[in-house]
């Protein structure tokens, strides 16, 4: 049986990755660097999110996977061949568009049987595993239609039925839900989630959006500017961001901007614009006198504080309600500082100009290196 | 929820009645209408003055036929009632006789010895005979008369086309253009063999026209697609080139083959200074030429279409059929070129439709075996005025284009022959 969770989990758990990136480099006109040094191992069965900014490598990155554009500098082995220089056809990896990139002169069912005809199969084969792949995508009764005559969500469970039907080593995904309004694509992304659990295929999906990211993935590697800034799982980079970068790109954040001014063994405390102190857990190695930009969940602000390390009293400047939360807003050091709060618990006397104290522990507070 | 908002909504605005608010869209779709229909009149009634009435005019001209009943009127109408076997009674000599007396100081004995020369060689000259040596009063033995004056009188032939052509309307040019013929006794049957033209003509225009479509899909296709992946720099820059034909006349680029392509021209001076051939080529005055000039005029019409179709081509469906496991022509074969096809049709159709109707180019660099329908249009209509034959000849091919059309409308569909 095709499409099965054995076919891909009774492959050999050596250990060794299913691919793995070497030092890979990409320019496109010989001066700015799009990827710089990426060094990537995919473990087999694994859902790996490349996230990012626009522009930050992680489309390129990709696209090298896939074999459309080809690495600089660099090598990628795809179980332990290199595949640097092979033509994209004969990678056997499977890819989901943006745009679906359905052939829309084909129907349903011939798009799906494309990779099988490809591979010259037998049509009574074709046809049976066509079959299994549109189940498989709750499109079984969709076969005849023609790609234009479905929505979109329906379209790209098509483009993922194509690209499971010939049993890839690996599905890569580009953005796949990105033309999805916000309901579809909540659905989309918990079918996608249980057909990656159900095969055990290896996915690879690029995305700018982190809920989506932390939604989904074993592990995400957080791209800024042609490096994986974080290579983590979703609990670990959002609790534990490696820099000032990942804290701001992934879940809301708090940035304040100071001067270090002393440090203990972890801490650190950093002296803000108008002389406010902060204690912070420091990440890098900071020094007396550096500049450091420290980083603070919303949600980690208490508002009505017990015993921590930093506790402010400030005027409450605005109030944002959210519905599952609300937003409290305060000015710390001349910088804004945002506070989430369940809406049921807020203290009484909350209101705008109220002045409240609040106040949050030393490791709540990541204290990096600017710059 | 967002229903139920929409009936709050409308249930606070105020509601006009049913019949009124039908009568207020109406109204305003008329106003929309007429708007419309005022920014359309001047297009429209330039074409149908100046395009739609001449062509249906000259359309009917194929099957016009004033000349006999005109000149002749009291000879067409013993004609009408004849049976057409056997020779005529005294009463169709009488007839003619009178119809000539009438008309024989008039320019309209010319007009009609052409009109009838055209269905039987020689009758010009019979028409003209007659009418000069024709005694002034019928004595009642105008036969005999006619007789007296030329022997030719008594052949069924003459009384035949007289008695086919006697009608208001005539098959006579459009079976003329076709190389067929009504025997005296009504059958139509084909022309001699030594007579046969028009045919071999159709045949003629319809194989430079469909080999000249081929070459220019065919040349333009690659083009097309290098185009459309170019970047925007140098695309603005090679559909400049594209276009640079437009800007000569038709004329003047024909011409400028003859220098190029005759014997002692550059081309054949260039193949023999470099050594690839001894003698020159004949590239001029036959159908090579043609099918270098016309191909090079009609080039631009073959890529635009085409371009713009590949423009809209996303690179991901290319991209999808390699991941899915497609070598290069494989994709170019089951995806590309599927995808393309509408510019193909639409570039084909343009090219076809235009090189069918070609007549100064073949004029100018083809042999007489080379020249097209659109040569001998203009060849009656001008030199010969044969506005009949020119019209039928024009008529079918109008035909023949529609058919091939429709056949290919049938074939990729209609929505694929426009030109976006």
């Amino acid at each position: 049986m095709p499409l099965t969770a054995t076919a891909h989990r009774d492959a050999p758990a050596t250990g060794e990755p299913l691919v793995s990136f070497s030092h890979v480099q990409k320019s496109y006109d010989g001066q700015v660097l799009v990827v710089k040094d990426l060094s990537l191992d995919i473990a087999r069965g694994e859902f790996l999110t490349l996230l990012g900014p626009s522009g930050s490598g992680k489309t390129t990155s990709l696209m090298m996977l896939a074999g459309f554009e080809t690495p600089t500098n660099g090598s990628i082995t795809l179980e332990g061949r290199d595949i640097t220089a092979l033509p994209p056809y004969k990678r056997g990896i499977g890819m989901v568009f943006q745009n679906y990139a359905l052939f829309p002169h084909m129907t349903v069912a011939d798009n799906v049987a494309y990779p099988l005809r490809a591979r010259k199969l037998s049509e009574p084969e074709i046809a049976r595993r066509v079959a299994t792949a549109l189940d498989m995508v709750k499109l079984g009764a969709f076969g005849k239609r023609m790609p234009a005559q479905l929505s979109g969500g329906q379209q790209q469970r098509v483009a993922l039925a194509r690209a499971l039907v010939f049993e890839p080593k690996m599905i890569l995904l580009d953005e796949p839900l990105g033309a999805l309004d916000k309901q579809l694509r909540e659905r989309m992304q918990y079918e996608l989630k249980q057909i990656h659990e159900r095969l055990g295929v290896t996915m690879v999906y690029v995305t700018h959006d982190q809920e989506e990211a932390l939604t989904m993935s074993d592990r995400i590697a957080v791209f800024d500017q042609g490096r994986i800034q974080q290579l983590a799982t979703p609990e670990e980079l959002y609790e534990s961001p490696a820099n000032a970068f990942v804290a701001g790109f992934v879940g809301e954040n708090n940035s304040l901007d100071g001067v270090v001014v002393g440090r203990s063994d972890a801490t650190v405390t950093v002296r803000l614009a108008d002389g406010v102190e902060v204690v912070a857990q420091s990440i890098d190695a900071l020094a007396i006198g550096d500049e450091a930009v420290l980083c603070l969940r919303p949600e980690r602000i208490a508002l009505a504080p017990g015993e921590t390390e930093n506790k402010y009293v400030l005027e409450v400047e605005r109030l944002v309600y959210l519905g599952e939360a609300t937003r409290v807003v305060f000015q710390l050091g001349g910088q804004e500082l945002i506070a989430k709060a369940d809406p049921m618990r807020l203290p009484q006397e909350l209101a705008r100009g109220a002045r409240i104290e609040i106040g949050w522990r030393a490791d709540e507070c990541r204290a990096f290196r600017k710059g | 929820m967002s229903m139920a908002a929409t009936s709050h909504e409308m249930a606070a605005a105020p509601v006009p009645r049913a019949a009124s608010l039908a009568a207020q869209v109406g109204a305003a779709e008329r106003r929309h209408l007429w708007r419309m229909l005022a920014l359309l009149a001047p297009s429209v009634l330039f074409t149908a003055f100046f395009f739609v009435v001449p062509l249906a005019l000259f359309m009917f001209r194929s099957v016009d036929n004033p000349e006999v009943s005109g000149y002749l009127p009291q000879t067409a109408a013993v004609m009408q009632a004849w049976s057409g076997k056997g020779e005529p009674d005294e009463a169709a000599f009488a007839a003619l006789a009178a119809d000539l007396r009438a008309i024989r100081d008039t320019p309209a004995l010319g007009l009609i010895g052409r009109r009838l020369n055209y269905a039987l060689p020689g009758f010009r000259g019979l028409l003209t005979k007659t009418a000069r040596r024709l005694p002034a009063a019928d004595d009642g033995a105008t036969k005999a008369a006619f007789l007296a004056i030329d022997e030719k009188w008594r052949d069924p032939a003459i009384w035949g086309v007289l008695h086919q052509q006697s009608g208001r309307l005539t098959s006579f040019y459009l079976l003329t253009a076709l190389d067929l013929e009504k025997s005296p006794e009504g059958e139509i049957r084909r022309v001699a063999p030594e007579q046969r033209i028009f045919i071999d003509l159709y045949g003629r225009t319809l194989t430079v026209s469909l080999g000249v479509t081929a070459l220019c899909l065919l040349i333009g296709y690659p083009v097309a697609a290098v185009m459309s992946r170019a970047g925007p720099r140098a695309a603005s820059w090679m559909l400049m080139l594209v276009l640079v034909p437009f800007w000569t006349s038709l004329l003047v680029r024909s011409t400028a083959w003859v220098i190029l392509l005759q014997n002692e021209g550059l081309v054949n001076k260039s193949l023999i200074a470099l050594g690839l051939i001894d003698q020159p080529l004949a590239l001029i005055f036959n159908r090579a030429g043609v099918f270098i000039a016309m191909v090079h005029v009609l080039l631009p019409y073959a890529i635009l279409p085409i371009y713009s179709v590949m423009k809209g081509i996303s690179g991901n469906h290319l991209r999808a059929a390699a991941s899915l496991g497609a070598p290069p022509l494989r994709v170019f074969r089951t995806v590309y070129l599927p995808l393309t096809l509408p510019g193909l049709a639409a570039g084909g159709t343009l090219v076809f439709v235009l090189s069918v109707g070609f007549y100064v180019t073949p004029a100018l660099v083809g042999g007489p075996g080379d020249q097209m329908i659109g040569y001998f249009i203009a060849y009656f209509t001008n030199s010969a005025v044969n506005w009949g034959l020119a019209s039928a000849l024009g008529a079918l091919l109008l035909l023949v284009v529609a058919a091939i059309y429709l056949a290919l409308g049938k074939l990729v569909g209609f929505d694929r022959l426009r030109v976006r």
